[in-house]
């Protein structure tokens, strides 16, 4: 009998606290509505499944309790219904599975005409890349990093010069506009994630990955890293500000450009370099193709 | 009865149950030592075959560069396989009961399979003396790593082996030591063939 | 009460020869010290496996009271620093999967419920099996030396993704990593060598009549698991191996061109996300390494302790190696968001997705067990339970995680550490706890007190649905996992930290309450009622042993027949409401006597 309240106070409490729990998603604030749904559609399937078998157990636990001189039913196997069960079970995962990948399928096909950004990770913070006006991003390599080039980006590379380089944990976008996140990381594992956002991807050293979103709402969000980057990792924040068109493109008009800032480094005016990689160190500009 | 038919038996019913009541207990009509082997070869092919799917994956990388092919390994592998038609005449002999005959084929076994790891720890010293070191290139990285890996296992080989001569000459029945002459003999096979793998391995790409 | 066989018994049964399998060779010690320390004795060795899991898992627990007082008391530990908070979680995961639940599940169980459910007198290799024990406390020495190097023990959480483990970013990225990959490759080789004692006993050391569909399903369970174990073991040593190379070496497996905290390192060209598949090629199937043995266990208490046959055996048989085969098929599901190729994600999901049905089946099975049965709600049936609501719980928060997009969000929360807590952590060692408390009397030859044992099952159940049900939901909220502490954010409310606070507290109490179950076991092994023989009317072999505990050699002068198997409960007409194994159909005492039996032949009486 105390089995069989436990029973159902653990599948009830356990209902309870999913509709009264304080804790829950934080309101979305991009186009990934569908993943929130697909979180649904399994949250229904799955808790009919948990509840009907707690009730069944708690049943059981009741009607079948020891009883002295009581035989059990001796019958090995029911094939109907066994296969009757294996049938719903199956339905019930088709219902959960195709949702989920026909959004998966939309989270990996990238909308042309995507506006592309890049985030560069590294122990511990993040910083930013816009494409600049010819909307290209030049390309880079860690070879070529160095105190006046923190992003590796390649100096003979001409779609590289008017690179927007935002060497602060805040970046802004645009509302409304799609945009295919690039990732890229010069040490190790990082992630981009905010959670209003839905989105993430891990940033692996050596090669470049992505995600895309649409902004769905104005505000100021967090960046987390979510993944274990070394001791740092819980302290590696950063800020997203969405906001409107005009708005965004005022702000990017006031970030530097590569050229520019390569430019202010040669001078030793810049400012901008106050994030240098290694402050303590000589500096050696020449070590970045020593390999 | 075969494995579908056991799997799929009832094990409840009881008329059908008298019938297996006679099942020996055991899945193979091997001895116990050689299914030993063989579970623990598939362990080792896993391995191996993981090792390749590394080489291969990272062969794709920008950085590859392939090694040379020291000649050296063609000798290496000639005496392997001399070592494992050896260890092959070996088991036969111990088939047979030929004493003698098991107590030199053993020995001219483990001395080829010496000889092997010999030449293979040239091949290294060939290797550096060009410059190429675990840390300077990928491909060197990956030779010395497998062909440790396979050498370790060829020592852990010997040690059996050495086991086995020594009773051999102790003048231990030839009929006890014939499963381990056996056991050694498909051993040394299977790594003779793993080595051919690996080897093509290096030679083609 | 009249003695008979059952009629569709055909007439040559009579005449069923003594058991034909060749007798192992035993190995008899000699000295106390062969008998009891260097033993060749499944039944020492599984003894010495599990004392020594024990013992190190402790060390988990009172690492993750650490990190539980740390999360929910931010503020007022300063001698936790972040790096030791990072020592604290890979260690604790670590060592809870493989040196506490891989080891306690095939090294304790298995060791020494295979030969005695099989019909055996030992392990066919026992020189091996007991090396293997060896090799495994070696491994978990070095694991512990890890805490007495410069820089401690590794902290780079137990996936020990590179590049990270092994830059200076990560506390004992200097030798505790080192000594990790090493105890980690010591672990895998004194695996294999259990490893293969435990397949090649199932296989080939089975008494006779025990064909492979009258296994017990902890067998199935435990035999299965050591396959996989076998087969996925090697991935993680090479990923060790080529990791420790990285490290010592130089070379660039997992390594590409870094620049790590301002410094050119001399490393390019290596793939991270090869390492993770290697790991995953491993840690899915390691899942289930702990989990089967775990479902095979559980099958056996529910039977027992409800009165009944397990429900639909052949079905559970399969599941178990379904199961087992698609575990390989799966890994990439820990990777959705690593960065591999995004288009694998339909792949895995589909896979992943299809592994839960014969895994409800199991669940329903299981629960259809109870049916009509006759439950008597002892302790150890308490805990199974237990596990099937855990287990339920955990299983279907692995299948939000399994469909790809509903992992985006979710994967790298503490959703995900609620789920694989519940489904790998609290599901097994409530098996372990039903498993120990079940076998104590046949281990031991004394009865564990009953009350305790309530009391010790009502907390940790309990307890730990409470802390690890909330935790599913700050996932929701998007609180990471892997974070020394929150800090300041605009979207985890106060709240959310009062939650962490309850679930320390919870954490701490559960904790000390297993204390009661190390008094119970402690004290009842030498003060607890000497148990009567077969104290839970179970049909299976390690029960029917001559002498119980069991001696040297297992089953005395001969080895047992089986008839039937194991789960012979409630047959009709049957005058008990069980049936042995070994016990010849014509020494089974039936209701009615001869001619109630069902096909009305001939019959003939025993003597």
């Amino acid at each position: 009998m105390v089995v069989a309240i436990a029973l159902v106070l653990v599948g009830i409490g356990t209902l309870l606290f999913h509709f009264m729990s304080p804790w829950w998603w934080t309101p979305i604030a991009s186009n990934w509505g569908y993943i929130d749904d697909t979180i649904l559609i399994t949250f229904w399937v799955t808790g009919v499944v948990f509840v009907v078998i707690m009730l069944f157990m708690a049943y059981c636990a009741v009607r079948y309790r020891y009883q002295e001189g009581r035989r059990a039913e001796y019958r090995p196997e029911n094939n109907k219904l066994e296969l009757w069960l294996t049938g719903l079970t199956t339905v019930g995962v088709v219902v959960m599975l195709t949702p989920g990948l026909f959004v998966w399928d939309q989270f990996v096909t990238v909308p042309k005409g995507a506006a592309e950004f890049e985030v560069l990770g590294q122990q511990w913070q993040w910083s930013y890349r816009f494409p600049g006006k010819d909307g290209v991003l030049g390309t880079s390599d860690v070879r070529n990093i160095s105190d006046e080039n923190p992003f590796g980006l390649n100096p003979k590379d001409p779609n590289g010069q008017d690179d927007v380089l935002i060497e602060d944990s805040e970046v802004h976008l645009p509302l409304d506009k799609p945009v295919k996140v690039l990732l890229r990381s010069i040490d190790v594992l990082h992630d981009f994630y905010v959670p209003q956002f839905r989105a993430k991807m891990d940033m692996v050293p050596g090669q470049v990955t992505y995600f895309w979103f649409t902004p769905t709402r104005t505000g100021t969000f967090d960046v987390l890293c979510f993944e274990l980057c070394g001791v740092g990792h819980y302290q590696m924040r950063g800020t997203v500000v969405v906001e409107k068109e005009s708005a965004f493109q005022a702000w990017l008009e006031e970030q530097p450009t590569f050229a520019q800032s390569l430019a202010e480094a040669a001078t030793g005016t810049g400012d901008a370099l106050k994030l240098v990689l290694n402050e303590g160190e000589a500096d050696s500009p020449e070590r970045g193709s020593a390999r | 009865m075969n494995l579908f038919q056991q799997l799929t038996e009832k094990p409840w019913v009881t008329a059908h149950g008298t019938v297996v009541a006679f099942h020996a207990g055991r899945a193979f009509a091997l001895p116990t030592a050689k299914i030993g082997l063989r579970v623990f070869l598939a362990v080792i092919t896993v391995l191996f075959s993981l090792l390749v799917v590394a080489y291969a994956e990272r062969m794709a990388a920008a950085d590859w560069r392939p090694l040379p092919e020291p000649w050296l390994l063609w000798l290496n592998t000639a005496m392997l396989i001399l070592s494992s038609v050896a260890f092959q005449w070996a088991s036969v002999s111990a088939r047979r009961g030929h004493g003698d005959g098991v107590r030199v084929d053993l020995l001219a076994a483990g001395g080829f399979a010496f000889a092997f790891l010999v030449g293979q720890l040239v091949v290294w010293q060939q290797l550096a003396a060009l410059g190429y070191f675990a840390a300077t290139n990928p491909a060197a990285a990956f030779f010395y790593l497998i062909t440790a890996l396979h050498a370790l296992h060829l020592l852990g080989g010997l040690v059996v082996w050495g086991r086995t001569t020594a009773k051999v000459w102790r003048g231990v029945e030839v009929e006890q030591v014939r499963m381990s002459v056996e056991l050694c003999a498909v051993y040394w096979h299977f790594l003779l063939v793993v080595w051919l793998v690996l080897f093509g391995l290096l030679l083609f790409t | 009460m009249a003695i008979s066989t059952p009629a569709e018994v055909p007439a040559e049964v009579e005449i069923v020869p003594a058991a034909e399998v060749p007798e192992v060779e035993l190995y008899h010690a000699k000295s106390w010290v062969t008998k009891y320390v260097f033993s060749q004795d499944a039944k020492v060795i599984a003894i010495q496996y599990s004392f020594t899991a024990i013992a190190i898992g402790l060390v988990a627990l009172v690492l993750s009271w650490l990190m539980r007082l740390q999360l929910g008391f931010p503020d007022s530990f300063s001698f936790i620093e972040p790096g030791d908070y990072y020592q604290f979680i890979t260690m604790h995961g670590m060592i809870m999967v493989i040196y506490l639940l891989t080891a306690l599940f095939l090294g304790g169980f298995g060791n020494y419920l295979i030969p005695l459910m099989v019909g055996a007198r030992d392990m066919v290799f026992p020189y091996v099996n007991m090396v293997s024990y060896w090799v495994y406390l070696l491994a978990v020495l070095v694991l512990v030396a890890s805490w007495f190097v410069p820089g401690g023990p590794t902290g780079a959480g137990w996936t020990l993704y590179p590049p990270q483990a092994i830059l200076s970013g990560t506390p004992g990225a200097e030798w505790g990593i080192v000594l990790m990959l090493v105890s980690l490759a010591l672990f895998i080789v004194g695996f294999t060598m259990g490893g293969l004692n435990y397949v090649v006993t199932v296989l080939q050391a089975r008494t006779r009549g025990m064909s492979l569909m009258r296994m017990p399903l902890t067998v199935w369970g435990i035999f299965v698991a050591t396959i996989l174990a076998l087969l996925a073991f090697p991935a993680l040593f090479v990923g060790a191996v080529m990791m420790t190379l990285d490290r010592l070496l130089g070379t660039s497996f997992f390594m590409p061109a870094i620049v790590a905290l301002g410094e050119h390192l001399e490393y390019g060209g290596g793939s991270p996300l090869l390492f993770q598949h290697l790991f995953w090629f491993f840690g899915h199937p390691e899942v289930y390494i702990v989990a089967l043995p775990a479902f095979g266990i559980v099958s056996d208490l529910l039977s027992v302790h409800a009165r009944r046959h397990i429900f639909g055996y052949r079905m559970m048989v399969w599941a178990i190696v379904a199961i087992g085969g698609l575990s390989f098929v799966v890994w990439a599901h820990h990777m959705y968001v690593s960065g591999m190729n995004p288009w694998f994600g339909f792949f895995f999901a589909t896979t992943t997705l299809i592994i839960a049905v014969p895994t409800a089946i199991k669940v329903y099975n299981w629960t259809l067990t109870l049916w009509k049965a006759n439950i008597q709600f002892t302790v150890p049936m308490l805990f199974a339970i237990a596990f099937i609501v855990t287990f339920l719980n955990g299983g279907i928060t692995g299948l939000f995680l399994g469909n790809v997009v509903v992992d985006v969000p979710l994967s790298d929360t503490m959703f995900v550490v609620a789920h694989f807590h519940m489904v790998m952590g609290v599901a097994p060692i409530l098996v372990i706890f039903g498993a120990i408390y079940h076998w104590y009397p046949l281990i031991t030859g004394r009865m564990f007190n009953e009350a305790l044992g309530q009391f010790h099952f009502w907390v940790t159940f309990v307890g730990a649905y409470t802390i690890f049900l909330p935790l599913h939901y700050l996932g929701f909220l998007g609180v990471p996992r892997r974070y020394f502490e929150m800090g300041e954010t605009s979207f985890i409310p106060e709240s959310a930290q009062t939650l962490n606070e309850f679930v320390t507290v919870v954490a701490l109490i559960v904790g000390f309450a297993q204390l009661v179950f190390f008094f119970n076991m402690a004290w009842s092994a030498f003060k607890g009622k000497k148990a009567e023989r077969n104290p839970w009317k179970a049909c299976s072999l390690e029960w029917q042993t001559p002498e119980m505990p069991p001696g040297h050699g297992n089953f005395g002068e001969t080895l047992p027949l089986v008839y039937r198997w194991p789960y012979e409960f409630g047959a009709p007409d049957v005058e008990e409401d069980f049936v042995p194994q070994n016990v010849p159909p014509d020494q089974v005492i039936t209701k009615k006597g001869p001619e109630g039996l069902p096909g009305g032949a001939a019959v003939q009486p025993a003597e």
